[in-house]
């Protein structure tokens, strides 16, 4: 795992399809370009999802860690 | 988005049933289309209109849906796993059984982190989810735009076709 240092945190623990998604989207739209979201989910639907929301809004996820039960997505807001 | 830079993709979907169940489908498409960028309009039409009322109160019926799954969501974890063989004969004629499926669909729903229809819908509204809500259903259910939300935007076939004749994804739900 490579030590990304995240600007926000967002933890959608418990959470449920869709709503990880749609809590990474608005938070994502208040982010700078460049700025980096940590968002832990315990879905594990979320490791398709995210990748698929990231690859249709062109944001960029850089790294997905999976570890006992929890998903943790890092995504890069874009350019 | 990257590869189609300029036009967003639409999604156009109908929404034709108003049970808890199946008003789930269209609000999460919804609400995750708009989240993923894409221009999204529902057509309510036939029960799937009552989705658009201001105060929704969608019901689950266990009688007409007999692969569903009847499980409790409370109790110790061997309890919640067991299939409840629940007769026809009682889903259907028992009173009250709707009620009782639907408030245990609801518990099991929020246990699991899923959000209420009112969530999904708000989000839809606040994410510019177009919602047109069929005049000719509501002229046969004897409905008046005072029934429903602010946002609605009323409208018949042709409303809905010319939406999505420009879609590059459609469903019927």
């Amino acid at each position: 795992m490579t030590n990304w240092q995240e600007d926000i945190v967002l933890d959608c623990s418990g959470l449920n399809c869709p709503l990880p998604v749609l809590k990474t989207k608005k938070i994502m739209d208040g982010l700078d370009s460049g700025q980096v979201l940590k968002m832990i989910s315990t879905d594990p639907g979320s490791v398709n999802d995210v990748a698929a929301w990231a690859k249709r809004t062109g944001n960029e996820l850089l790294e997905t860690v999976a570890d006992a039960g929890e998903y943790t997505h890092f995504l890069k807001k874009r350019h | 988005m990257v590869e189609t830079a300029g036009k967003k993709k639409r999604m156009a979907l109908i929404a034709s049933k108003g049970t808890l169940d199946w008003a789930y489908p269209p609000f999460i498409l919804a609400s995750t289309g708009a989240a993923m960028e894409m221009e999204v309009g529902v057509f309510f039409t036939f029960y799937g209109l009552t989705l658009l009322k201001k105060e929704i109160s969608p019901k689950v019926s266990p009688h007409s849906n007999p692969a569903m799954p009847m499980k409790m969501p409370f109790g110790p974890d061997g309890f919640q796993q067991i299939e409840w063989p629940i007769p026809n004969i009682l889903t259907g004629n028992m009173p009250g059984f709707e009620t009782v499926a639907t408030s245990l669909m609801k518990q099991t729903f929020q246990k699991k982190g899923v959000a209420t229809i009112e969530e999904l819908r708000d989000i839809c509204i606040e994410s510019d989810v177009r919602l047109i809500g069929c005049q000719m259903t509501m002229d046969v259910f004897g409905f008046s735009k005072d029934d429903f939300i602010d946002e609605v935007d009323i409208g018949g076939a042709a409303t809905f076709l010319e939406f999505a004749a420009e879609a590059d994804i459609q469903m019927f739900i």
